[in-house]
């Protein structure tokens, strides 16, 4: 009966008892359907949302004046009704502007995005009221100024027109007054037992507010349970402080206090919290200005290759298994008392010696090197980072403490399985699950998709309508972080407010609005929970007020970083050792690079960035090293059965350079069945083999050839430089022996038939420091979101045709196995003698007053002859109409200094001309010259370790003029005599000479 | 020593006459103006029609499909961003080089021989210049501007940018397109008089009367005739070789390795004739057997085309040989990988197989035995088309696929649609030449009779 009627999309209603009441008096003649004849709640709240009080009373008496009144609104409203609205509590933007909004001109708002609960801090750009684009808050300490690709994609998350637009229940459309009163009815039962029954299930909360509210809803309900999970779990971090120190605390690293870092299966400087400020450190203390800088030294434990390892001066390859071992090894090397373990298998003598060579270069440098330990090692391997920092005398000084920054940590994967135990037990009534998809990313094994039903009442507050969604009795659209207020905590405990840039899109609720349903205060503005946190938090400011709106404004709520704290280490941390359980091939679980545990997968940006180092798109892969792949008879894109814990699932081999043998690694995040049109479908779900005893590391796994192909999208297919340098590389020994070493082919005065044009006043150009690049792809989706770029799909992808204009060259150097991996971002390099623009019939591509390559969409008859002439194949072209036109929803997201290309023509990278000539406008407006620095390229401003460097190549004292006099700087394919205006400077590599003997010169 | 059997054979070839033994004037037009006035359709001609006529519906579908999508429907990428379309345009334009070359150089070179296949020689050339003219327009993303391409008065003031190739391009192929149309109809005029005269149905004496632009055959009008041809065939012959220099600019202009060569003006011209030559034999060959015009085109006219294939031949391998030591003698290592990587890299077959076709298969031509057969001719010549498609795909491709930057390497497959167009365009062109055999006098006719009469002058010389 019930399915039925859902079937047939009719509303609840009693059918005999509308025949009763029809056939009355007072019923209405005419009925727009049975909800109205039924004047169910429903029906009467939806009427008085689409018809405001009064405006579609026909019987009101309208005197002259009020009629003049609607006429007036309504012709105002008749503008607005294509734009957006702004938030109703006041947001104060970044820096000081000017009063009224000045159309064209953006503001700016500091607030925060997360990731697994971790604030980081950006600047959102705001045309008209409209987000536009994300950059980083140089205010903030976990963003210095820089984002991530996640925090760039983000505005196109809010504006996804995949999002849930409505309140469902049981598959109908219901209503936020409706889900109150059931919500209400469902706790009214349970109070009786003090909650006993009730769950909540939450992401990662570090939130003050929130944890505020949920700590007073625990209050009322002393028995409900909160779980908190994140497929992505931080718990093995936790429970290593546990394990070191006895209890949990937050580790914050001080990567510019070091000279020597070892991580043991880190990629701290792409992923993790604190990920944007680590590389910047990072960077700066390989920023060679001369043969005479300094350099510090990365060795790299490793399996999985990551863009920390490709970063390494020095990387050992092993299983991931293996880490924990040869953590204690090297332990052991530096003295400690490690537990008496069987090494297996002992490390050969190479290895051996190249521990020795590490243990000896630490003690070189106690109290300025660093160990990282890998997110996804155990805390085994946590513990003993901690007992060999300690023991270099790091605390203090390269690392330090802080009281966790979760509002309360907990063993997440102990908790969500005692919450599935729970629901079989037939224990859990009622289940608020508030953005966590457990259906999707929990372990397989709990089987969260049969047992989610079973629950009487479960409640999902969601930003799409997916895979729990689909499962639980209601599901709320949740308001995108841009949309809603609310506060969260970086890496060092730093507190953010979030403002909502746009009242939310598609009418969703905010965390904060789920819970103060919970806690009875649904009348509450979600804005008054933050504030009044807040100002209970700092009762000694004189003028909250103000302190409110400089909190707004800088994004970052003064004083509110944790201080470090005194921690001692527990006596036996470096006693315990993971039992070495692995047999067989190893598998290895990870986060994917650009969707996360799945939560990005409907975000086109993310799946079309190439994933560092396999630079694939659109699908998750089962990477293998060469040797097993050999071993195994498997090549890449061989669609293989992997078979572990007794479940199985097909996914595509891709044979990485690099990887450790005996293992492979997969990524979660991709096999979604219900995350909107850009990701269902898209990958494998890894997921359905991680159970909840292996989250991360586990043996046993079977692979077994299926014989059939999984073509994959990836956007570079050759993987050497064949014998050309379009990276130089050098050791920093052979550059202080010869430092004008990549400037060999140097001419500092080519062959030219004509003369030179002088260039009167600025003229721009591009540095960029391969020795800072880390690969992260952070560029490339802050130029995708700046420049309105198209996302084109797999299928072009694997015909060459994707258009992002910065793209990141990864080439391998070295054998097979082992390679050395080198990054190197590649845009328009704005040539003096730019052979596109010789070739173009039309004009279309001219040089500019100022040196810049310009690309005049309008003229563009679309030849392609420029691209074939480009040799350093920048150029990208719309062969279908790749950008978006039809879906209004999308309108509102793009940059509107930058045109929406059609079908037909060629684009590139033009150095971010609207910002170039935003800052020319408002240098002329105030009578003055351009300073260095004023224009900053979307790419430059989200390079978290300041890799690129733009500016006025006519002014000596420019910083990118200075970079261009670095002797380290070179031409890219400067034989042809292309002139190009973005150089590079040679990338150093410095090994520990007791390893790597330093080639003569 | 006039003894060997190839000596006898050589003693005969010279011998064969242009025109076979027997006619005069009234037999030749008869026997041509017969071919269009006949009031029976041959079958085997209503046949190929429909068959060309179903493939140019398919141009259609696929030009119409083309700018409703975009030219994403085709196999072009980055870095390869010309694919089949510019191929097949620098195909047809070379093929349409026999036709003004044996019209205008061996008119002005006094060459007799060419008379019987100079019309639909001339022909070929424009048909395959109109199908060449397709590819150039409708390759461009945004095809309803090709227009900017010219230089004309507009409120923008924007003229197209003189220093590209493509320009440069537009110029010369519609300059020789005008040119080689003008010298055709010229030609006509007088075979179109001759067939109003003949003509018993009305609706053909009015058409063909129109197009005779009143010719009435006198002494005037040949003199003016005369010398009209001659002047277009003065200015045609430049244009023989500017066209594809310029076609060969579109590469040698630009910077890729394995574009950027100075042997490619000559080179492409040579290959021009060669493949014209190659079209001419190919449908000169069945329209002979099928018209039973082996009087007029005789074998000392397929002997000699063989030869003009051969000599081109030889100069297109000499070019593929410059190409390859010039690579390796330039010492520069992205010309050495261009051409390394064309013999082993992924279209290493699409290079041996042209080496086979254009190099390999046409020093059979040496042999006069060969050269006598009309069949291994007809092979040959057909062999010598496909390799020349290939040689176009070989530089256009290999030389697109793999330039400077490793990254950026990619590898080329055509789609469906690339096929179809193409083939579209065959069928285009043989919808057009069966129209023409059909409906036009394929064979000069009053060239013919000034045969009979040089024909006579020799017998009574003898």
């Amino acid at each position: 009966m019930d399915i039925d009627r859902k079937n047939a999309g009719q509303p609840d209603v009693d059918i005999s008892a509308l025949r009763k009441a029809s056939s009355g008096g007072d019923t209405p003649r005419f009925w727009r359907g049975l909800d109205e004849l039924a004047d169910t709640p429903e029906f009467r709240n939806h009427k008085e949302n689409e018809f405001p009080h009064g405006a579609n009373d026909p019987d009101a008496k309208l005197d002259r004046r009020d009629l003049l009144k609607v006429m007036a609104a309504s012709a105002a409203f008749a503008g607005l009704s294509g734009c957006t609205k702004l938030p109703t509590q006041k947001i104060v933007p970044y820096v000081r502007q000017p009063e009224e909004i000045i159309p064209g001109k953006p503001l700016f708002y500091a607030t925060a995005v997360t990731l697994g609960g971790v604030a980081t801090g950006v600047l959102v750009e705001s045309h008209m009221a409209r987000p536009t684009k994300i950059e980083g808050n140089p205010d903030h300490p976990g963003s210095l100024g820089a984002t991530d690709a996640f925090s760039q994609a983000s505005v196109l998350g809010l504006y996804d027109p995949d999002r849930s637009q409505a309140e469902i229940h049981d598959g109908r459309i219901g209503s936020w007054a409706e889900f109150q009163d059931e919500l209400s009815t469902a706790l009214g039962a349970e109070k009786g037992n003090s909650g006993s029954g009730v769950r909540l299930l939450t992401p990662t909360i570090t939130s003050p507010t929130l944890g505020d509210q949920i700590n007073t809803f625990l209050k009322a309900y002393p028995s409900v349970k909160w779980v908190q999970y994140e497929s992505v779990t931080r718990d093995n971090i936790r429970e290593g402080t546990k394990l070191a120190f006895g209890e949990y605390v937050n580790t914050v690293y001080r990567v510019d206090q070091a000279d020597v870092i070892v991580t043991l299966d880190s990629d701290f400087l792409t992923s993790g919290p604190g990920c944007l400020r680590y590389a910047r450190e990072f960077a700066r203390k390989r920023r060679v200005e001369g043969p005479d800088s300094k350099m510090n030294r990365l060795y790299a434990f490793e399996s999985t290759p990551t863009n920390t390892g490709a970063m390494a001066d020095h990387r050992l390859r092993m299983p991931a298994s293996f880490v924990d071992d040869f953590a204690h090894h090297l332990a052991r090397e530096l003295g400690l008392v490690v537990g008496d373990v069987i090494f297996t298998p002992p490390p050969t003598r190479e290895q051996f010696a190249w521990i020795q060579a590490l243990a000896r270069d630490l003690e070189r440098h106690l109290g300025a090197s660093l160990v990282v330990p890998g997110d996804q090692q155990p805390p085994t391997v946590h513990a003993i980072a901690y007992a060999i920092n300690a023991a270099l005398r790091n605390f203090g000084k390269t690392i330090y403490f802080t009281e966790p920054i979760e509002v309360s940590p907990v063993n997440q994967w102990d908790s969500i399985g005692q919450l599935a135990a729970d629901i079989r037990a037939g224990g859990v009534t009622t289940l608020l699950i508030m953005g966590s998809n457990p259906v999707y990313d929990a372990p397989a094994d709990l089987g969260f998709k049969e047992i989610l039903p079973k629950v009487p009442f479960s409640v999902r507050l969601g930003l799409y309508e997916d895979e729990t969604s689909a499962l639980c009795h209601w599901h709320i659209p949740q308001a995108h972080e841009l949309e809603s207020w609310g506060d969260a905590r970086g890496y060092d405990g730093t507190a953010t407010v979030i403002q909502p840039l746009i009242a939310p899109l598609y009418g969703g609720k905010s965390e904060v609005d789920f819970l103060a349903v919970l806690n009875g205060q649904a009348s509450k503005p979600s804005h008054d929970f933050i504030h009044d946190y807040w100002q209970a938090q700092r009762p000694n400011v004189d003028r909250f007020d103000a302190f409110w709106e400089k909190t707004l404004r800088d994004g970052v709520v003064a004083d509110s970083a944790f201080p470090p704290k005194q921690v001692s280490l527990k006596a036996d941390a470096a006693m315990q050792v993971t039992p070495y359980t692995v047999r067989g091939l190893e598998i290895v679980f990870r986060p994917d690079h650009t969707v996360w545990d799945g939560r990005f997968a409907n975000n086109g940006w993310l799946q079309e960035l190439p994933k560092p180092l396999t630079m694939l798109t659109w699908d998750s892969v089962a990477m293998l090293s060469p040797k097993t792949a050999e071993r195994l008879g498997i090549k890449s894109e061989d669609a293989i059965e992997l078979k572990y814990h007794g479940r199985t699932i097909v996914a595509p081999a891709w044979v990485t350079p690099g990887h450790a043998d005996e293992s492979v690694t997969v990524f979660l995040g991709y096999g979604r069945t219900r995350s909107g049109r850009v990701g269902t479908g898209t990958g494998f779900d890894a997921g359905w083999i991680r159970p909840l005893a292996t989250p991360w590391i586990g043996g046993g796994l079977e692979v077994r050839k299926t014989g059939a192909r999984w073509a994959l999208a990836t956007t570079q297919t050759q993987s050497t430089m064949e014998g050309r340098e379009p990276i130089r590389i050098a050791t920093l020994d052979v550059y202080q022996k010869n430092p004008k070493f990549a400037q060999a082919d140097a001419d500092e005065n080519p062959l030219s038939l004509y003369p030179a044009v002088k260039y009167e006043g600025n003229q721009w150009g591009m540095a960029i420091d391969l020795n800072a690049c880390t690969g992260c792809g952070g560029c490339v989706v802050a130029c995708q979101a700046e420049n309105n770029i198209a996302v084109v799909g797999k299928k072009e992808v694997m015909i060459g045709r994707h258009m992002h204009w910065i793209r990141i060259d990864r080439y391998y150097e070295g054998g097979v196995d082992d390679p050395g991996a080198y990054h190197e971002p590649v845009l328009c390099m704005h040539c003096e003698n730019a052979p596109c623009e010789v070739v173009c019939p039309v004009v279309a591509t001219v040089h500019s007053s100022e040196g810049l390559n310009e690309m005049i969409y309008n003229r563009c008859v679309g030849t392609r002859y420029c691209s074939n002439n480009c040799p350093y194949k920048v150029r990208r072209f719309n062969f279908y109409l790749y950008s978006d036109w039809d879906t209004p929803s999308l309108f509102g997201m793009r940059n509107p200094n930058v045109s929406v290309r059609s079908r037909g023509v060629m684009e590139k990278c033009s150095y971010c001309v609207q910002r170039i000539n935003a800052v020319k406008i408002e240098a002329e407006e105030q009578d003055r010259p351009i300073r260095d620095g004023e224009i900053v390229t979307a790419c430059q401003q989200s390079c978290p370790s300041e890799a690129i460097m733009f500016g006025n190549i006519n002014d000596p004292n420019s910083r990118v003029s200075k970079l261009k006099a670095n002797n380290r700087n070179y031409k890219l394919l400067e034989e042809l005599n292309t002139r190009p205006r973005t150089t590079y400077l040679a990338k150093l590599r410095n090994p520990n000479p007791e390893i790597e003997k330093t080639p003569a010169v | 020593m006039a003894d060997s059997p190839s000596d006898r054979l050589a003693e005969q070839m010279a011998n064969v006459p242009i025109l076979g033994p027997g006619y005069n004037y009234a037999s030749v037009t008869d026997k041509i103006s017969a071919i269009v006035l006949a009031r029976r359709t041959p079958k085997w001609w209503i046949f190929g029609f429909l068959i060309s006529f179903a493939l140019v519906m398919l141009l259609m579908v696929s030009v119409t499909y083309l700018l409703v999508a975009g030219v994403g429907i085709w196999g072009i990428q980055i870095p390869i961003a010309w694919g089949f379309a510019i191929i097949n345009f620098v195909w047809w334009i070379g093929i349409g080089h026999a036709g003004t070359l044996i019209s205008a150089i061996l008119l002005l070179l006094r060459q007799q021989w060419r008379t019987s296949i100079n019309r639909f020689a001339e022909a070929m050339t424009l048909f395959a210049v109109s199908c060449a003219g397709i590819f150039p327009l409708i390759h461009m993303g945004r095809p309803w501007l090709g227009y900017w391409l010219f230089p004309y008065p507009d409120t923008m003031k924007m003229w197209p940018n003189f220093r590209s190739p493509l320009v440069w391009d537009a110029f010369a192929v519609s300059t020789y397109a005008t040119v080689s149309l003008l010298f055709w109809f010229i030609g006509l005029i007088p075979d179109l008089a001759t067939l109003r005269d003949r003509a018993r149905n009305r609706a053909a004496k009015m058409i063909y009367g129109l197009l005779a632009m009143g010719w009435r055959g006198s002494a005037v009008h040949w003199e003016r005739h005369e010398t009209a041809s001659l002047l277009l065939a003065g200015l045609a012959t430049p244009l023989v070789l500017s066209v594809h220099t310029i076609v060969s600019f579109d590469f040698a202009f630009a910077i890729v390795p394995g574009w950027h060569a100075t042997i490619f003006p000559p080179y492409f011209v040579a290959g021009a004739i060669y493949a014209g030559f190659a079209m001419v034999l190919t449908l000169s060959i069945p329209i002979r057997k099928l018209f039973r015009l082996e009087d007029f085109i005789t074998m000392r006219h397929l002997d000699n085309m063989g030869k003009v294939l051969l000599a081109t031949g030889l100069i297109v391998g000499y070019g593929y040989m410059m190409e390859a030591f010039s690579a390796f003698y330039s010492g520069n290592q992205y010309e050495r990988f261009m051409i390394l990587n064309r013999m082993t890299g992924p279209y290493a077959p699409m290079y041996w197989m042209l080496i086979a076709c254009n190099i390999v298969t046409p020093q059979f031509l040496w042999f006069r035995k060969v050269r006598a057969k009309v069949g291994a001719l007809f092979a040959i010549a057909m062999v010598v088309n496909v390799g020349m498609w290939l040689e176009r795909f070989v530089i256009v491709v290999t030389s697109l696929h793999r330039d400077f930057l490793p990254s950026s390497w990619g590898i080329y497959y055509p789609t469906r649609w690339d096929i179809f167009t193409f083939v579209g365009t065959i069928g285009l062109f043989l919808f057009l030449v069966f129209l023409f055999i059909r409906y036009l006098p394929l064979i000069s006719i009053f060239e013919m009779r000034t045969l009979v009469a040089s024909e006579e002058e020799k017998k009574a010389a003898n």
